[in-house]
């Protein structure tokens, strides 16, 4: 009380003073730049591999004889055969057969995780998903060598396959096709999103159509060579890759289930509807969106699956090309590792090491392309709520 | 107040089975004053007139009772309010009208909630079917990601009903006054309307699987006065088909449109030390607003509370 000091708030005001003290300014500066720099750094180590990958690409591309990367009997680099269609086809396989494992599979848990399990189930089994995506894929490339290979894919055998396989396929064609004519019953004057997924259909329909009747085809070719012993072959090493992809999927299919409002659920049982009906009628439909960008996705971690591959698919170095799954063969990923593996590495025909890089573009392109559209598929799914 | 006169009370005490006796008696005897408080001459609905028959309901969530001592009879196609301040319970009790606290796992119900006569929480009683006759039209409009049209035909669709949708569609649009606004856009998607239009839309999705009870869940809160008008214009016109009971915040609204109201509280419950919602008092709107018997509810409608 008897202190006379004035106060600060007393004192008379400057710009100065509120200028705060000029120690503090650099310091957030500094941290600014800082975090800046991290980035920076991450962005221009990005652009680098770019640069490079595109660098000795545009070498391969601008110097190779394209007959040699067309129609050729298979995938030799180090004689100088870069045949793609062997390792797109491959490539194909894998994802396909992948996806028809982790489609399913990571749908029907999301599905189960998010609408059915009980708050204590749900605690046990989404840890368990989470260490199943963090199993090493190597570790499932030997699994998937030593028993998806003998015990299950040989095993079950050819007739087995062509049945299963056709099964698989003819039921997909069915539900697709369901909806198709669900859709197409719709009056004039449909908005938009329907003619949309009208397309799609029909290109699901299509595509599956193709698979069966290459699946069919590819396991009638393999009918001498199935009994024969192989050290693997594209089925095993797709299994072991949808194995890998079922949590990707699950996980993101199951985030964009839980991001449908619990009020449609209440709607929809409010209105008398099972269980089963809201979940199939108004749950899935309100987030086909995320659904689909988990597919996306998916397909795109198949694609890109290097190991389990490399040591299930049943062939290094090289590859003939082979249009069925019970071949073995090189996919983009397995080709481009087991090139830059081995004694000898990369040495032979003057382009052998480029092609690896040309290969590592197509890679590249094609699942940039799949995560872009991933990316806008989700985002239709936050958007609306 | 339309309570469990001593007698009926007697008659219950007689059903009631063995094991639930020391609850019974317990609940019981936490209402005899509320009855005794309140009770005023009221000729008692009884056979096809009562809809309704609730004694001693109490719900709970785990082992917290968040409401207790509900006691009421509700009459066939008339309008039935519940009004009280935020957490006394008042959704809750609506929603164990239907079934709807069924979806979540650890709400548990208690005493007799009785529909024409059957015990809706008979273990044998599909709470699938009950939902078909006692509809529900809920505070935020909620419509399906689908069209107009596929929203209204929802519920006759998961009914099994395939023909005659067009009709229902167009039926059901126009009791809830959004016909002549949507009939030229029927396919367009239902998200694109406003909230009123999507209120509207909810109703005549739950009109259109032709229930016998509409349970409306603070139906008008997110609705603008002219909305909201609306809507209690559409109540009053579909009162003569459907019994409607109404849980709303606004006590202007419950005077204006109901014939009923039932005034919930919030009370310290001294079994676990937390608060409780209960039923203070239920009757006619126009009494309850000019002279309730209970001294919580004029202090509550007369603004000194809540």
């Amino acid at each position: 009380m008897t202190d006379m000091t004035i106060r600060p708030d007393r004192a008379p005001l400057t710009v100065d003073v509120l200028a705060g003290p000029v120690s503090r300014l650099r310091k957030e500066t500094a941290i600014r730049w800082f975090f800046f720099s991290a980035a920076l750094v991450s962005i221009g180590i990005s652009i680098l591999i770019i640069w490079s990958l595109v660098n000795e690409a545009w070498t391969f591309i601008s110097q190779v004889d394209w007959s040699v990367t067309w129609g050729e009997t298979g995938w030799f680099p180090r004689r100088g055969l870069y045949d793609m269609p062997t390792l797109l086809v491959a490539s194909l396989i894998v994802t396909i057969v992948a996806m028809f494992v982790a489609g399913p599979l990571g749908l029907g848990s999301a599905i189960y995780l998010s609408e059915y399990a009980s708050r204590r189930t749900r605690s046990i089994l989404k840890p368990v998903l989470e260490v199943l995506a963090g199993v090493p894929s190597v570790v499932l490339g030997f699994f998937a060598l030593f028993f998806i290979s003998p015990q299950l894919i040989e095993r079950i055998g050819r007739n087995g396959w062509l049945v299963i396989g056709a099964l698989i396929v003819l039921t997909y064609v069915a539900l697709v096709a369901g909806w198709a004519r669900n859709l197409m019953k719709r009056e004039a004057g449909t908005p938009v999103s329907v003619q949309v997924q009208r397309i799609l259909m029909l290109t699901l329909l299509v595509a599956g159509a193709l698979v069966l009747v290459w699946w069919v085809n590819g396991v009638a070719e393999t009918a001498d060579t199935f009994a024969v012993k192989r050290s693997g072959q594209l089925a095993a090493a797709a299994v072991g890759v949808g194995i890998l992809t079922i949590p990707l999927v699950a996980s993101i299919a199951e985030d964009a289930l839980a991001s449908v409002p619990r009020e449609l659920r209440e709607a929809s049982a409010g209105l008398g509807a099972r269980k089963a009906t809201t979940t199939t009628q108004v749950v899935l439909p309100a987030a086909v969106s995320g659904i689909v960008a988990a597919f996306i996705i998916g397909i795109s971690r198949a694609l890109g699956e290097t190991m389990v591959v490399f040591m299930a698919g049943g062939a290094a170095d090289a590859s003939q090309f082979t249009s069925s799954p019970f071949d073995g063969g090189l996919t983009m990923t397995a080709g481009m590792a087991s090139l830059a593996t081995g004694t000898d590495s990369v040495v032979g025909e003057g382009l052998t090491f480029q092609s690896l890089y040309f290969v590592g573009m197509v890679l590249f392109l094609l699942t940039l392309f799949l995560n872009v559209v991933a990316g806008r598929f989700v985002n239709r799914v936050r958007e609306k709520y | 107040m339309v309570n469990v006169t001593p007698s009926v009370q007697d008659a219950l005490k007689g059903i009631r089975v063995d094991e639930d006796a020391t609850t019974a008696t317990d609940e019981i005897a936490i209402t005899v004053p509320t009855a005794a408080a309140s009770s005023t001459p009221q000729d008692e609905p009884s056979g096809d007139d009562l809809v309704f028959d609730v004694s001693e309901l109490s719900v709970f969530y785990g082992d917290f009772r968040a409401v207790r001592d509900v006691n009421m009879k509700i009459r066939r196609n008339e309008i039935t309010a519940m009004i009280g301040p935020s957490g006394c319970g008042k959704s809750t009790v609506l929603r164990s009208f239907n079934r709807m606290n069924d979806l979540i796992p650890t709400a548990r119900v208690a005493g007799n909630l009785l529909y024409r006569g059957v015990d809706l929480y008979d273990e044998r009683v599909d709470p699938v079917e009950v939902r078909r006759r006692i509809g529900m039209v809920f505070q935020k409009p909620n419509p399906f990601p689908k069209s107009i049209y596929d929203n209204v035909a929802y519920g006759p669709r998961v009914a099994g009903r395939k023909k005659g949708l067009d009709e229902v569609v167009e039926s059901s649009l126009r009791k809830a006054a959004l016909w002549d606004e949507v009939k030229d856009r029927l396919q367009d998607s239902a998200i694109g309307l406003s909230g009123g239009q999507q209120q509207r839309l909810s109703i005549a999705r739950a009109i259109a699987v032709d229930p016998e009870v509409l349970l409306m869940d603070e139906p008008c809160s997110a609705l603008d006065p002219i909305a909201t008008a609306r809507i209690e214009e559409l109540m009053a016109e579909i009162k003569a088909e459907y019994t409607i009971l109404i849980v709303t915040h606004n006590m202007q609204q419950a005077a204006r449109v109901s014939d009923r109201t039932a005034f919930f509280s919030v009370e310290l419950d001294e079994a676990n030390d937390r608060r409780t919602g209960l039923l203070v008092e239920y009757t006619d709107t126009a009494k309850l607003f000019s002279n309730p018997d209970d001294e919580r509810t004029e202090n509550y409608i007369t603004g000194r509370f809540g």
